[in-house]
């Protein structure tokens, strides 16, 4: 049976199902019984699965085209014209591919340190993989819409259930932040429903809306998108809630839901909104460059390491709408592709690299039981491979060319000179603000004397640590050196995006 | 010849990365035998390549080797462009590289980190290659930030000592401050040129300097001039010049060896090499070659006086460096890129060597580097001692040795720039190199004589240890030492004079001075008797080297006195100008205090405490209020529904 074109459903509801199915298996109440053993076997094969089966969608994608490739579409609410609607392109298909990459290592590097409900704990993963695989794939505004708020509930239960001391506040934090910008994007689609009759999102990129409209549908999914990203000043719930978050909440957080927020403006704001889009890319592009240097600076200060990546997310995520939205500052010739590959390459790549770091702090955290720098100092002297890695990671979060963090960059700081000189100049900031942050928390985490007792004491990375940290830095290392084919598989998508965005609707 | 290219690339690339994540397999013999091997094996190919593209009268090749990326029309490749000036600095980088890596041998045998360090030095020949013989702008970054990286990793490498890693974090932030400017001048040159192509960017400099950019509103500015600025403040990052400077005393916290080779030989030199390989679009703005002037005349000067005043063996020869790395952006800024190029080459062979023998002492004296507790080491350390005459020698300019020959060139060459006109760019330069001279002589000399000379200022028990180190250090100061003494003599004439550098290097005619001097070299003996007779330079040498033997030989009384009656100017060179202390509390605290005021004012005060908690606050506020409003008696909500369906009602009607 050819399987071909349910795909993207497989991808989507494997992990559902199978997120389901670790519920039932459960754990016992225990997490070293046998049947926990057994559950998390289970995990690691599903989420294993359903990456072996993404790599079939890479496989098989066909770079030449931007139409929507593994298309499915089937009636879902008739009255209302829903359709159950998938389908991806060059920009969700490497966002689909993160995170089943990114599941995986999540599920093992929580392997032995989730103690408390762990069956509960992997079920929320997987069905959170299943419902992100979701959103990137949605291409009905409803089902869009029910992914994108669904998607919540498993990640608000992993960090008020697993969180820290603070979870409580973090979670509630995180969910009316989150919650508040997303109904306005309900509100915006059931609008556009009311003019095209349909909630297919072609027909919403067709629809002929008006300056007045586009401006409020713009706000209405600006504060959608700008909470996820987050931007400045929508941000302040992220360290809050990376700092309650578990290991494997942070690196998912980090890696794969902060990138809905970018992926609404380029599925959604751009070409649905164009003239709007271009009507406010002046704040956006201020927005985001606050994002570099303010937030850089106040990464400068964090005495939490979570607190330090969590700030260094959000400066980084500023180059992607950073480059996202040059596109009207660009008059002609090269530049408005460039900003936007890079935004693209820079979620993807942050994705990796933030992932990384937090899956380090987690390791030292998992040890310690302490995310204070002030706790930690010469680390590397009990714990050389680790210390290799953490450097690498923290080489690559500052933009070093040969890792993935320079390629985006590097594309938005060149698109930027050409929008306009000091664009570039503050974005161009972040070689400095991004080397100064990550490189002293180096310094006092990793370098010098050893500090403590519990320095002291630490075991270098086991097995299962050292397997998920060399696939990040093989990946990590992999873009930065032939980002090639990754941008290759955006590349006709984004040369229609621009199109999209640039042709005005009025 | 691609094959070639290829090997001396990865062999050292796959040899570290053997001795990294194999170390401990392999061990220590292990580690050193492969990197040395594959260095080695790189320096023999690229001997091969500079005998092709020079002797057998080879063309250059420029050619990609991978596609990396191609987004917009803009093709982003790893290439290598391999013509004389990249063969040059290829034999010189993997000469110097693999000299270091045999004396490394000696000098970390008893460091437990052996294996990770042959790793990291065979890292950095591998990114020094990749950035001179780079085809394009995005590799020369990659060659760029990756020397950085391994300078980072070295400088730090005794992580444990808090000093080195704060001196590895400085370099890297003050070279990243550098790279700010680097990256946006490769973005304007993407901007102006649509491409990272050397040849294709070269080709359209004319069309990029008939444009100008706004970059202030309503000032326009000449585009070239600006890329050219960025990109030099580039070099000046990566070059060590004022007032980027700070960094490279610093750096002398790493391990000797690599003082040698990184922070004196190759890596400082990137920014040099960088300006002359874009000298097709330098010599399109004077303006910028003005700048250019300025600066390594400041370097120059200023940072040679700090060396007499220092007392760590390492530092001085620093500060050295830093003003020597002067002399060579001077004769850039005077389109003299071959004099700078020669004196790269001639620079790298000495200091190296001064490093070199600097480290021997060091380990002769047990990690000991505070040049007041030497004096005297001459008999117990011969061959070292005689090649750091040597070395001394071709620093200061002798007559005859490599560094007064290149030395000598580079001042002629400033002497006759005057398209710079006679304004004060051009006095700041000669002034500044010609003081130079009897400045670089007296702390060479006060270095030399202090410790090799005069008294044995060290404790007993020290003194009966001290003895000459073994083969593997003496040999690479031996080796080092010839073309110190020698290389000038055969080399000038091509490399300076003659056409060595054909097309690699673009000079306009109205700047080519060396071309000027050209035509009155007549070889190489002609070219001393010159200096003899026309010019103070080797008078000022002499001078400078003569004013060392009587305040710290005949007379070392008189340098204290000196300082007190001087203290001003004293402590204003021991305080390095000050521009520590500038840096560190003014624009590193003022970040610091800059990110807790918006850190804690502007997110947890302003947005979190006031904007976000404040709205819970209000609508829990709210919320309580409203909530009177349900009593839950049904006569309360019965009123309320009639006196809304009357208002209702009414609103209905009247409209």
């Amino acid at each position: 049976m050819d399987l071909t074109h349910l795909i993207l459903s497989i991808l989507i509801w494997v992990p559902i199902l199978g997120g389901v199915a670790v519920l039932i298996v459960g754990d016992d109440g225990d997490a070293s019984s046998s049947r926990a053993d057994g559950m998390r076997v289970l995990v690691l094969l599903v989420s294993l699965l359903t990456f072996v089966l993404s790599v079939f969608v890479y496989s098989s994608f066909d770079t030449t085209t931007a139409d929507m490739q593994f298309v499915e579409r089937f009636e879902w609410i008739p009255e209302l014209n829903v359709y159950y609607y998938l389908g991806v392109d060059g920009i969700s298909a490497p966002l689909i591919l993160l995170t089943t990459f990114m599941t995986p290592l999540v599920v093992i590097a929580g392997w032995d340190s989730i103690r408390t409900r762990p069956a509960q704990y992997f079920a929320a993963f997987l069905i959170l993989e299943g419902l992100m695989i979701g959103v990137f794939s949605a291409l009905d505004g409803v089902l869009f819409y029910v992914m994108w708020e669904a998607m919540l509930v498993p990640m608000f239960l992993i960090i008020g259930v697993w969180g820290g001391e603070r979870r409580i506040y973090a979670t509630i934090k995180f969910f009316l932040y989150t919650f508040l910008g997303s109904v306005l994007m309900l509100v915006a689609f059931i609008y556009l429903f009311t003019k095209t009759g349909t909630f297919d999102l072609f027909a919403f990129m067709e629809a002929p809306l008006g300056m007045t409209e586009q401006k409020l549908i713009f706000i209405a999914f600006l504060l959608a998108f700008a909470v996820k990203v987050p931007m400045w000043p929508v941000h302040t719930w992220l360290p809050d809630a990376h700092v309650e978050a578990p290991t494997g909440g942070s690196v998912i957080l980090a890696a794969i839901m902060l990138k809905m927020g970018g992926y609404g403006f380029v599925r959604l704001s751009l070409p649905i909104v164009p003239d709007g889009s271009e009507y406010f890319a002046g704040l956006m592009i201020a927005l985001s460059l606050i994002a570099v240097v303010y937030i850089g600076m106040v990464a400068l200060m964090q005495q939490d390491m979570k607190k330090l990546i969590a700030y260094s997310s959000i400066a980084h995520m500023g180059f992607v709408t950073l480059g996202f939205f040059l596109l009207w500052s660009i008059d002609s010739g090269m530049g408005a592709e460039l900003g936007m590959t890079g935004g693209m390459v820079q979620m993807i790549s942050h994705g990796l690299i933030s992932g990384a770091l937090f899956l380090c702090v987690g390791v030292l955290y998992d040890r310690v039981h302490s995310r204070q720098i002030a706790d930690y100092g010469g680390v590397a002297n009990t714990m050389p491979v680790f210390a290799s890695f953490m450097v690498l990671f923290a080489m690559a979060n500052a933009g070093l060319p040969g890792t993935s963090g320079f390629v985006g960059e590097f594309m938005v700081i060149i698109a930027s000179f050409k929008a306009n000189f000091w664009f570039a100049v503050l974005a161009a900031s972040i070689l400095v603000l991004g080397a100064a942050y990550t490189l002293w928390m180096i310094k006092r985490v990793i370098y010098g004397e050893v500090a403590n007792d519990d320095v002291a004491e630490l075991k270098d990375l086991n097995q299962r640590e050292f397997i998920v940290l060399g696939l990040l830095a093989s990946a990590v290392l992999l873009i930065g050196l032939w980002p090639g084919p990754l941008v290759d598989m955006m590349s006709v998508t984004i040369d229609q995006l621009v199109e999209y965005a640039g042709r005005s609707k009025l | 010849m691609h094959g070639y290219h290829l090997t001396i690339v990865l062999a050292p690339l796959a040899a570290a990365i053997v001795a990294g994540l194999f170390g401990k397999k392999i061990g220590r013999a292990g580690a050193h035998w492969i990197t040395i091997f594959a260095v080695g094996l790189s320096f023999v190919l690229s001997a091969l390549v500079l005998k092709y593209l020079y002797w057998d009268g080879g063309h250059a090749e420029n050619y990609s080797v991978y596609t990396w990326a191609v987004v917009d029309g803009l093709r982003m490749e790893v290439g290598f462009l391999i013509d004389r000036l990249t063969a040059l600095m290829m034999v010189v980088v993997t000469f110097v590289s693999l000299m270091v890596h045999i004396y490394t041998v000696g000098y970390m045998h008893d460091d437990s980190g052996y294996q990770r360090f042959f790793s990291y030095i065979s890292l950095f020949t591998f990114s020094m290659l990749m950035l001179v013989m780079s085809n394009n702008f995005l590799q020369l970054f990659f060659g760029w930030e990756a020397v950085g990286l391994v300078s980072y990793l070295l400088i730090g490498f005794w992580f444990k000592r808090e000093s080195a890693i704060f001196a590895n974090l400085k370099a890297f932030l003050v070279n990243r401050v550098g790279d700010f400017g680097f990256i946006l001048g490769i973005a304007g040159i993407v901007m102006f040129a649509e491409s990272l192509d050397y040849a294709t960017v070269f080709a359209s400099g004319p069309a990029i300097a008939a444009q100008n950019i706004e970059v202030i509103s309503g000032v326009p500015w000449n585009a070239m001039t600006l890329i050219c600025i960025l990109l030099f403040i580039g070099a000046m990052g990566k070059s060590a010049q004022a007032p980027l400077h700070v960094w490279l005393p610093d750096s002398m916290e790493g391990p000797t060896p690599i003082s040698a080779l990184i922070h004196a030989a190759t890596m400082v030199t990137a920014g040099i090499f960088m300006v002359a390989r874009m000298s097709p679009l330098f010599e399109l703005s004077e303006t910028a070659l003005a700048v250019v002037v300025v600066i390594g005349a400041i370097t120059a000067f200023f940072m040679g006086l700090l060396g007499i005043v220092q007392n760590d063996i390492k530092r001085v020869i620093a500060y050295s460096t830093l003003s020597q790395l002067g002399y060579m952006t001077v004769a850039l800024g005077v389109s003299a890129y071959g004099a700078a190029i020669f004196h790269l080459m001639t620079h790298a062979f000495f200091k190296a060597l001064l490093f070199l023998a600097a480290g021997s002492v060091i380990i002769a004296l047990h990690h000991e580097q505070d040049i007041r507790k030497m004096g005297g080491l001459r008999k117990y350390m011969p061959i070292t001692y005689w090649t750091a005459l040597i070395g001394s020698l071709a620093l200061i300019g002798f007559p005859g040795s490599a560094g007064f020959f290149s030395k000598d060139a580079l001042i002629e060459a400033v002497r006759e720039s005057h398209w710079h006109g006679q304004g004060a760019v051009y006095w700041i330069a000669y002034l500044s190199v010609m003081l130079g001279v009897f400045v670089t002589a007296l702390y060479t000399f006060r270095l030399f004589f202090l410790v090799f000379h005069g008294k044995e200022r060290m404790d007993e028990k020290m003194r009966s240890h001290v003895h000459e180190s073994p083969w593997v250090v003496t040999g690479p100061l031996i080796l080092l030492a010839i073309p110190s003494a020698v290389i000038g003599w055969f080399t000038i004439a091509p490399v300076v004079f003659g056409n060595f550098f054909g097309t690699s290097i673009a000079v306009t005619e109205r700047h080519d001075v060396l071309a000027q001097l050209g035509r009155e070299f007549h070889g190489s003996w002609e070219f001393i008797l010159h200096a003899f007779q026309q010019s103070p330079v080797v008078y000022l040498a002499a001078a400078g080297a003569v004013t060392a033997w009587y305040f710290y030989l005949k007379r070392p009384d008189l340098p204290d006195v000196i300082s007190k009656k001087l203290s001003g100017l004293y402590t204003l060179l021991v305080h390095k100008y000050y521009f520590d202390d500038l840096y560190i509390n003014g624009f590193a605290a003022g970040g610091r205090a800059a990110g807790k005021f918006l850190w804690q004012k502007g997110d947890e005060l302003l947005i979190d405490g006031i904007i976000v908690n404040g709205t819970a606050n209000t609508i829990g506020r709210l919320a309580g209020i409203l909530r009177q409003l349900q009593t839950g008696y049904l006569y309360d909500y019965a009123f309320a529904m009639i006196i809304g369906l009357t208002l209702l009602l009414g609103w209905m009607l009247w409209f």
